[in-house]
């Protein structure tokens, strides 16, 4: 009998295990650390800079585009049943509650989470970690968790130029360059958002994107391999692992929600 | 890292312009600042309210004055809807509350039509003189019935 994928498969459920178990104490951790975060502002204010301020283009840009797609996709479908007045309200509604979030994730995860695993897991090979802790300054302290709350603190900010951008861009398609009624638009987009079913649960979102995004680009870093190789496994399995990650989560999100 | 005034300002201007654009979507598009329970707090019974949902438009000659803020069905079975108006409007007591669609398929909204009566309308009070939604489906069948009553045979 050949026990072989038998035994495979049980490496990978232990290894599964293992790896969920070490992410868990990593998370309680960082969370731990936190309460030092207060002497860490001047650390803080760089990260939201490099995380914040530096994403801030992509994220715009992005947002005005997507927001122009939806435009002219939407009056193209809405004119087929004379319903273009409502263009405000399926883009709105389509921006605030998934493509806002989610997409700024991606976006974040792709910009930042890439780096912040790059630089961490290059400071695992190149010994500086180490460095730190012979001087007995935590990691933890220093590194993982200002970025991981910069991260966090970022990503609702982020999200929310991301929607207003794309409103903005789709308001410029369909009011100046397809001739709608701006009035109607705008009417359409603010009866059909309401604050405790659309914002508030993208805010939520984004929030909870924003836990994910910065724990597990933090934890690849830190547990990456001292070698060459382990850096860009990390920054690899970072940006595979935290967007797949955010499209699971989002879905569970809206499912609980009971839209 | 040394100090960075610029770096700081620039870390400063993100946040405003994020805190701006979760307000946008808060106030502006969600109404999250509306005056909510507090304004004048009407109750209009229905036979029929059809696609009516809470937070639809409640108009006076057209202009938003409010919102629904509830709907459920009264012991007699009719629906009892609950209206939350600016509370500085002087309503009639004989006002007269219809139910009424924006263009053929767009959203429903109550459109509140003043009386002359000097008495007005305090919070908890009903609006007795209704009119119920129009349903398409209803009409078109009572005129397919009166058409077929009156072809010749």
């Amino acid at each position: 009998m050949n026990a072989v994928p038998v035994q495979r498969l049980g490496r990978f459920i232990v290894r599964t295990v293992l790896n969920l178990g070490r992410f868990s104490v990593f998370s309680l951790q960082v969370v731990r650390i936190s309460r030092y975060l207060p002497r860490r502002t001047r650390r803080l204010m760089d990260e939201l800079y490099h995380i914040g301020w530096l994403s801030l283009p992509i994220v715009c840009v992005s947002g005005l585009f997507v927001g122009m797609m939806l435009g002219l996709q939407g009056y193209n479908t809405l004119i087929r049943f004379g319903a273009a007045d409502s263009l405000g309200a399926v883009v709105g509604l389509s921006l605030i509650r998934e493509l806002g979030p989610v997409l700024t994730a991606l976006l974040v995860t792709g910009r930042a989470g890439s780096a912040i695993a790059a630089e961490i897991s290059s400071m695992v090979a190149t010994q500086q970690l180490d460095g730190l802790r012979m001087m007995s300054i935590d990691p933890l302290d220093l590194v993982i968790a200002p970025k991981s709350l910069a991260m966090i603190i970022s990503m609702p900010l982020l999200s929310a130029l991301f929607i207003v951008l794309g409103l903005l861009g789709s308001y410029i398609v369909g009011v100046i360059f397809l001739g709608l009624d701006g009035g109607s638009y705008i009417a359409s987009l603010e009866s059909a958002i309401v604050f405790q079913n659309d914002v508030l649960v993208s805010l939520i979102k984004a929030l909870v994107f924003g836990v994910l995004v910065a724990l597990i680009a933090t934890y690849r870093g830190y547990t990456a391999e001292p070698h060459s190789a382990g850096v860009s496994r990390a920054t690899t399995s970072t940006v595979v692992t935290a967007s797949v990650a955010t499209l699971i989560v989002d879905y569970i999100i809206t499912a609980l929600w009971g839209v | 890292m040394s100090e960075s005034p610029i770096r700081d300002f620039l870390v400063g201007v993100f946040v405003l312009m994020g805190l701006a654009a979760i307000a946008y979507m808060s106030v502006a598009l969600g109404g999250a600042s509306y005056r909510g329970p507090g304004g004048l707090q009407l109750i209009v019974t229905f036979d029929q309210v059809g696609g009516l949902k809470p937070r639809s438009r409640v108009v006076v000659g057209g202009v938003k004055v409010g919102q629904i803020s509830e709907i459920s069905l009264d012991e007699n079975l009719r629906a009892r809807v609950v209206i939350d108006v600016d509370e500085r409007l002087e309503l009639p007591t004989d006002t007269s509350a219809a139910i009424l669609t924006s263009g053929v398929l767009g959203n429903q909204y109550i459109e509140l039509e003043p009386g002359g009566e000097e008495a007005i309308l305090k919070s908890g009070d009903e609006i007795e003189f209704t009119q119920s939604a129009l349903i398409l489906e209803q009409m078109i069948s009572r005129l397919v019935q009166n058409l077929g009553v009156d072809s010749p045979e």
